[in-house]
């Protein structure tokens, strides 16, 4: 997920060109007070008019009790917005509460149901609220962790190792599996140092995450890299696969793989596997298995 | 020493026999730092000259003084490859009476040598001289490396002057021009900026739209058949062009491909390259870093050549002949193909044919890498302002939305559908650059013509109008 501020035209109108799996056009922390009511309307003809292509785009809103969260949603929705995530979230009814506000807009404009929500979670009760966040509606399509607020609030510093937010990913790992969702870590500001961004995207890559928040198009090619399975984790999940196949149509519940005994967990990972590479343009659709 | 050619640069002129209505000419390897041709136009002015016909390699912005030489009468006309800052803008806006004659530099070379081009008096700026004339580009107050643009002017002009701030003791060899063309050498205190005359290497650009354009044209390269063990390649200076080359490099270690050689302007880029012995020889017009203008110097394989033996499109030992693929970058690309490369979509001449429609005519694989839109600017459009490379020379076009092929090269377009890129029509690319910012005004052009754009064979290609 690729972050655009939202008063950039130039930024807005070719961000899709570098194939981020999606494109978050921001009217919170990059736009400044003065400038917030003309970027809503930059981020409103973005949506309407620019052809963004097969991207997902979501629209990262002020907070509802500001004076533009409101206005924020109404516009977004009204353009035609795949998702908004909501910033600082920390409990369950500040997602209801946006979900109102998005059920008012689309009943208006007769599109009820197609808006989805993010949260982003940025403060240690947000951490403590996260499951509770994560299932607080039908919308829900992701959780994201926003490391800068999250670390101030409580009271230390982030290190490039990251250990400070540990509990604050894994949390939301877990809260997100639980309830079925997406979840994305934060991002990594340093465009000079690829190295400990690569350590960093490899870390939450094993932490569980499905995917990285990004601030610039040259950080894509590392996330790509990070999680585009291997040729060899390809072929080996496509021969699970396979071997379930030919077991379910055998009527068999057991099944193995080079002589080794195959379990649902193997399964999953397989399929998540070939899901990732389908996604990442390594393997046709068509030719997965 | 006996037989020393070294007089003022007042005296030189004198010898030389200079008369009113004459061409005098310059090269351009001291790029924006050049002062010889400011230097030397003042002179003549100051000497009484009037309706002088200057015939330089390039101009840029640091030529802005010759602006008060045209108002004078000095200098009234004006050949060259490009025009850059002041003095194209007031150019553009109908400054000179007689319109400028743009040439590429194959064209140039080949011109002079036919005597379309004529030279009476060439002044050719040099970093080092010995009292004889044997001029190089290095001395110890500046480096260029190759004096590759000089070289015509050095051997067809009718008189040459060789102007120095460094004169060193016989034999100041090897060198670049030989004393055996040269009439005089004049010393002064400094032939230009030795900061700007060779900049340090460029370095890699993090424009990511940049990187993006490069790693398109580096898989159009890969994948277009012509990469192949003992290829041959030029690209230019620009952030995608360098940073092709590097995708390109990575591609023919893994590979185990070797070039045999890269062409044109060299840069540390392709140095290190031939250092690592990926590229077999460096054939170097001009040098266009420091590390280029160096190794020209110390390395037997880096080899200089003129402006002829480089581009010519009539001599058929010209080093473009032999050319297999280069990267061009464009102001403008139109439906058919056909680029410009000299005049901005203001109207006013911003640039310069340099080996552009000579790489292009003679390669076997062009490749012009473009964005599609310049901020609010389209650069894929329905016609280009000003025509400079006709579109049949053109075979790629690549931009960040999606690469087209010249239908006259069915073949290519298929091997980069083949390898999984993303082809389309031109004419979607322009559409999409309209869909996205929609029809730009049309320019305000007068009827005054104030330049000629001529083809490398000598034939005019378009001309270019005043803008108001």
């Amino acid at each position: 997920m690729m972050f655009v501020p939202g008063n950039n035209p130039g930024m807005m109108a070719d961000a899709h060109i570098y194939g981020p799996d999606s494109i978050m056009l921001d009217l919170e922390d990059s736009v400044t007070m003065a400038e917030k009511d003309a970027a809503r309307l930059l981020v409103y003809n973005a949506l309407k008019s620019i052809d963004y292509g097969s991207t997902e785009m979501v629209v990262r809103i002020n907070p509802l009790n500001t004076p533009y969260g409101k206005k924020d949603v109404e516009a977004v929705v009204k353009a035609g917005v795949d998702v908004i995530r909501m910033p600082k979230t920390e409990t369950a009814d500040e997602v209801r509460e946006l979900e109102a506000e998005i059920l008012k807009v689309e009943t208006e404009i007769g599109r009820v149901g197609e808006t989805r929500i993010m949260a982003a979670i940025e403060s240690a009760l947000g951490i403590v609220n996260a499951y509770a966040i994560a299932t607080a509606s039908p919308r829900m399509m992701g959780i994201a962790l926003g490391a800068e607020d999250y670390s101030a609030n409580l009271k230390t510093n982030r290190t490039p190792g990251g250990a400070e937010l540990l509990l604050a990913r894994e949390q939301i790992v877990v809260a997100a599996r639980a309830a079925g969702i997406c979840c994305f870590d934060t991002v990594y500001s340093n465009l000079d140092d690829m190295v400990t961004f690569r350590k960093e995207v490899e870390l939450i890559k094993t932490l569980g995450f499905d995917g990285k928040s990004i601030i610039n198009p040259r950080q894509i090619e590392v996330v790509n890299s990070v999680f585009t399975p291997t040729e060899k984790e390809i072929t080996k999940a496509r021969a699970v696969v396979a071997a379930i196949r030919e077991a379910q149509a055998k009527g068999s519940g057991v099944i193995a793989v080079n002589g080794k005994m195959v379990d649902r967990p193997v399964v999953l990972r397989a399929e998540r596997t070939i899901a990732l590479a389908i996604a990442a343009g390594v393997i046709d659709k068509e030719e997965a298995i | 020493m006996r037989n020393s050619k070294v007089v003022t640069l007042e005296e030189a002129i004198k010898r030389s026999g200079l008369r009113d209505g004459q061409t005098i000419s310059f090269h351009h390897h001291f790029r924006g730092g050049d002062k010889v041709v400011n230097m030397v136009v003042d002179k003549l002015a100051q000497m009484g000259f009037k309706n002088l016909k200057l015939a330089a390699s390039s101009l840029s912005d640091v030529h802005a003084p010759l602006i008060d030489h045209i108002k004078n009468g000095v200098i009234t006309g004006i050949s060259t490859s490009g025009l850059r800052g002041a003095l194209a803008d007031a150019i553009s806006h109908g400054l000179l009476k007689e319109p400028v004659v743009f040439r590429s530099h194959g064209g140039r070379g080949s011109a002079i040598a036919k005597g379309q081009q004529r030279i009476d008096v060439a002044f050719l700026g040099a970093c080092s001289a010995d009292e004889l004339g044997n001029a190089t580009g290095h001395g110890s107050k500046s480096i260029c490396g190759s004096l590759g643009y000089a070289l015509p002017d050095a051997r067809y002009a009718s008189h040459v002057v060789v102007i120095t701030d460094d004169l060193v003791a016989y034999p100041n060899m090897p060198q670049s021009i030989s004393a055996a063309d040269v009439e005089s050498v004049v010393v002064v205190d400094s032939v230009g900026d030795s900061s700007k005359i060779a900049a340090g290497a460029i370095r890699d650009s993090k424009n990511p739209r940049d990187i993006l354009l490069a790693k398109q044209a580096a898989k159009v390269i890969i994948n277009s058949g012509y990469f192949q063990d003992g290829f041959s390649i030029q690209t230019g200076t620009g952030g995608a062009s360098l940073a092709a080359v590097k995708y390109i490099r990575e591609e023919m270690i893994s590979r185990g491909i070797k070039a045999s050689f890269a062409l044109g302007g060299i840069t540390a880029h392709m140095v290190k390259l031939h250092e690592e012995g990926l590229i077999g020889k460096l054939i170097d017009v001009q040098s266009f870093d420091k590390v280029a203008a160096e190794s020209i110097a110390a390395d037997p394989l880096h080899q200089e050549v003129s402006a002829v033996e480089y581009a010519s499109g009539e001599h058929l030992g010209s080093a473009t002949h032999a050319l297999d693929i280069v990267i061009l970058s464009a102001l403008e690309v139109d439906t058919s193909f056909n680029v410009n490369v000299l005049v901005g979509s203001d109207g006013i001449i911003r640039g310069a044919i340099g080996g552009h429609q000579d790489t292009a005519a003679d390669s076997a694989l062009s490749i012009i890498v473009c964005p599609l839109l310049r901020g609010r600017i389209p650069c894929v459009v329905p016609k280009v302002t000003t025509l400079i490379t006709p579109g049949k020379s053109v075979d790629v076009v690549v931009t960040e939305y999606g690469i087209a092929v010249n239908p006259l090269r069915p073949e290519i377009a298929e091997k980069l559908k083949a390898a999984g890129l993303k082809v389309v029509d031109i004419k979607e690319l322009a559409a999409k650059a309209t869909s996205i910012i929609g029809t730009p005004d049309a320019l305000p052009f007068g009827d005054q013509v104030v330049g000629i754009v001529m083809n490398r064979d000598g034939s005019v290609l378009d001309k270019i109008y005043n803008i108001k």
